[in-house]
């Protein structure tokens, strides 16, 4: 285990050292101390390597991460793991605005609460929430799943694409063009997969899914209203 | 037609109405039979304050000119001197702006990338990410980081040699884009992560940053990615110049690139395109002025953008201050975009060579914007790229000629003090004096 102390060595030095491990790096783990909030921590990562944030951490940590497990020990600022490509973010407590945001890959597990905008225009990834997302989650959502083991905000889903998502609690609103779905059994496999994931002790059962309508995929003037 | 009615009373000769035009009673019917606004591509049409509205004085007894073709009128520039560890090196001031991967054929980019190479300047991804051949093609590629993302990956933005954040496009400042379905072929839907055949929206906010002083984390992020190699880019559009330029710059942006009105778009409402932003002409000096302001001009390098066709245009947008422009529709032009030669094919489209813009139907009869491979057929990229290379080579020289003319070694050393304004407009706009006078509206001290 490697420990690094952002305070002492700054950022700048941090996400070198990340960005210099090679794929077959023998340290592998990583820890690192003193994040207190700052931005920008273990982001463009591109190695099969550990990192854990002991703390909390503003914006963008993880950004668009590749192949990295990154486990912040704590609270999350806005845009954590933002066009996440692969690998595994993973926030002990809540996160802010835009968490996930347009993620291709990879898994974002969220064990507190998400605020507004999580998954905003997603493109493949995953992301488990264990309690609540705040309003506009997964607008413009393109591909991908979000699991929100909570309650979802207003108007859930607003003009998304092809992303699926499942909510245990209730949901405040569904934005434009997002509609509930039939849960079939490919949706219960695949809810389930999410969940054991996202170490999510909840039943595939309880949740509902919701998703595109699919009406609003080409100009149509009569849905003027919607856009 | 009658000239009097059956009384023998003569009728008034029938009078157009300049409110409701031809064209804009072409406009309401058009309105009325779909339900739907109007999009297209391009931009501006209306006539506007423009660089044809400047004139250089050149040369006289306090000046003296520089001989043509033997005495050196330098146009390199470097972009990306304030933090970036790896500044772009340009022969000429004038790049290829932004233009999407989606609305162009990958041949129409790969020719950008080859003319651009030919003449020493770079040219620039859009909306829908970075395709290989283009970066194969273009020694010298910005990256674009747009609200919509498509496209966007870490691995891309670091075989960039600049990123260029969008924030606004002069066609139209404060909207998104849009992509119909027609054009959505499978690579790109591919590369944009939808499925085929919808319409692509773009949105016009990015997903995860708002206001200035979150640009600016964006901004560090982006950099961390990158190791502080390559400049960051701002692209503002003609909105609030002065405003945006200071926020950019104390975002920590490297290169400001500042889009007028006429800019072009690939498709957007013409209301959008005709109603919204500033002339090209009016936001030059004020983004200037924020810069000399910070004691950043020239550290923070301008490109200006936004109905640059011609050497004289070039020379003018220098000597109010720009670093370097970038073309849009001009480079399209150059390739062969609305060419007379395919006139029965625009007339089949219910238009004509010079005033085609349906850009987003994908039918281009020239092969440029479209994704439909037999059109594509018909648009070779070497010949385009050599045309292009030649046009960027003639602005060159032009501009060359009118900076010697007014005694420059180099195009950087144009200043509003060798232009004059033809109208009152201009002068306003130019802060330059009209033509005859040593006077411009809101001339301090007059
Ligand atoms: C076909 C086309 C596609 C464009 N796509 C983009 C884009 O993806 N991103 C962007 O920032 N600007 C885009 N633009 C705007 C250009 O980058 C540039 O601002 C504009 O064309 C400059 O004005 P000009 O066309 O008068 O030279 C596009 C313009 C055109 C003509």
């Amino acid at each position: 285990m490697q420990t690094f102390d952002l305070e002492a060595r700054g950022l700048r030095d941090l996400n070198a050292t990340l960005h210099a491990q090679a794929e077959n790096t023998n340290q592998t783990h990583w820890e690192i101390i003193n994040p207190k909030g700052s931005h920008a921590i273990a982001v463009g990562l591109d190695a099969p390597i550990e990192v854990s944030v002991k703390g909390s951490t503003g914006y963008y940590c993880a950004g668009m991460n590749k192949q990295a497990t990154v486990h912040v020990h704590g609270s999350a600022g806005p845009g954590t793991a933002e066009n996440m490509m692969s690998g595994t973010v993973i926030v002990e407590g809540d996160a802010s605005q835009y968490a996930g945001a347009t993620g291709h890959g990879g898994t974002l597990i969220i064990k507190g609460n998400a605020s507004s905008r999580c998954g905003i225009a997603m493109k493949g990834i995953d992301i488990i929430v264990h309690g609540d997302v705040g309003h506009m989650s997964a607008f413009m959502a393109q591909s991908g799943n979000i699991v929100v083991c909570g309650d979802a905000g207003d108007a859930l889903g607003d003009s998304c694409y092809e992303a699926r998502f499942f909510v245990r609690g209730s949901v405040k609103s569904l934005g434009a063009d997002c509609i509930e779905k039939e849960m079939r059994p490919e949706h219960i496999a695949i809810l389930e997969d999410l969940l054991e994931r996202g170490g999510c002790d909840a039943k595939a059962s309880e949740f509902r899914r919701y998703g595109s309508a699919r009406q609003l995929y080409n100009f149509d003037v009569d849905n003027a209203a919607a856009y | 037609m009658k000239d009097h009615d059956a009384r023998g009373i003569p009728h008034t000769t029938p009078r157009q109405s300049a409110t409701f035009s031809q064209d804009v009673n072409s406009d309401i019917r058009r309105a009325a039979a779909t339900g739907i606004y109007d999009i297209r591509g391009g931009g501006a049409k209306r006539k506007v304050p423009h660089f044809d509205d400047l004139l250089f004085m050149g040369a006289s007894i306090s000046r003296y000119p520089l001989e043509g073709y033997r005495e050196k009128c330098e146009t390199k520039v470097t972009l990306g001197t304030r933090f970036a560890k790896n500044p772009i090196e340009l022969d000429i001031p004038i790049t290829i702006a932004g233009m999407s991967f989606g609305a162009l054929s990958g041949p129409a980019k790969e020719a950008l990338g080859r003319g651009a190479n030919a003449a020493g300047t770079s040219t620039t991804t859009g909306d829908g990410g970075m395709t290989p051949e283009e970066r194969g093609h273009s020694s010298k590629l910005v990256y674009q980081y747009l609200p919509s993302r498509y496209g966007m990956n870490p691995d891309d933005l670091r075989k960039a040699d600049a990123i260029e954040i969008v924030v606004g496009q002069g066609a139209k400042p404060g909207g998104g884009g849009m992509l119909l379905g027609q054009k959505i072929s499978d690579r790109v839907a591919e590369m944009r992560n939808l499925p085929k055949g919808i319409d692509q929206r773009s949105s016009c906010r990015h997903p995860d940053w708002t206001g200035p002083d979150d640009l600016e984390i964006k901004i560090l992020e982006l950099r961390e990615i990158t190791g502080w190699k390559v400049p960051i880019y701002v692209k503002i559009a003609g909105a609030r110049p002065y405003f945006d330029t200071t926020l950019a710059v104390k975002a920590g942006a490297d290169v400001v690139v500042l889009d007028g009105m006429q800019g072009g778009t690939a498709a957007t409402q013409d209301v959008f395109i005709e109603h919204v932003g500033q002339p090209t002409l009016a936001c030059i000096r004020p983004a200037v002025r924020a810069l000399q302001d910070l004691g950043m001009h020239r550290e923070v390098q301008l490109i200006v953008s936004g109905g640059i066709r011609s050497g004289a245009d070039v020379a003018k947008a220098m000597a109010l201050g720009a670093d370097a422009v970038a073309i849009g529709t001009a480079a399209l032009i150059a390739l062969g975009d609305n060419d007379p030669k395919w006139e029965a094919e625009y007339n089949e489209l219910g238009t004509t060579a010079g005033a085609y813009d349906d850009w987003h139907e994908g039918l281009d009869p020239a092969g440029i914007t479209t994704q439909d491979p037999e059109l594509m057929k018909r648009f070779d990229p070497i010949e385009g790229g050599r045309r292009l290379k030649n046009y960027l080579k003639v602005l060159t020289l032009e501009a060359q000629t009118i900076a010697r003319a007014c005694g420059k070694n180099h195009m950087h050393n144009l200043e509003p003090e060798d232009l004059v304004a033809l109208t009152m407009e201009a002068a306003a706009m130019a802060q330059v004096p009209l033509a005859g006078t040593d006077w411009y509206p809101g001339k301090p001290n007059t």
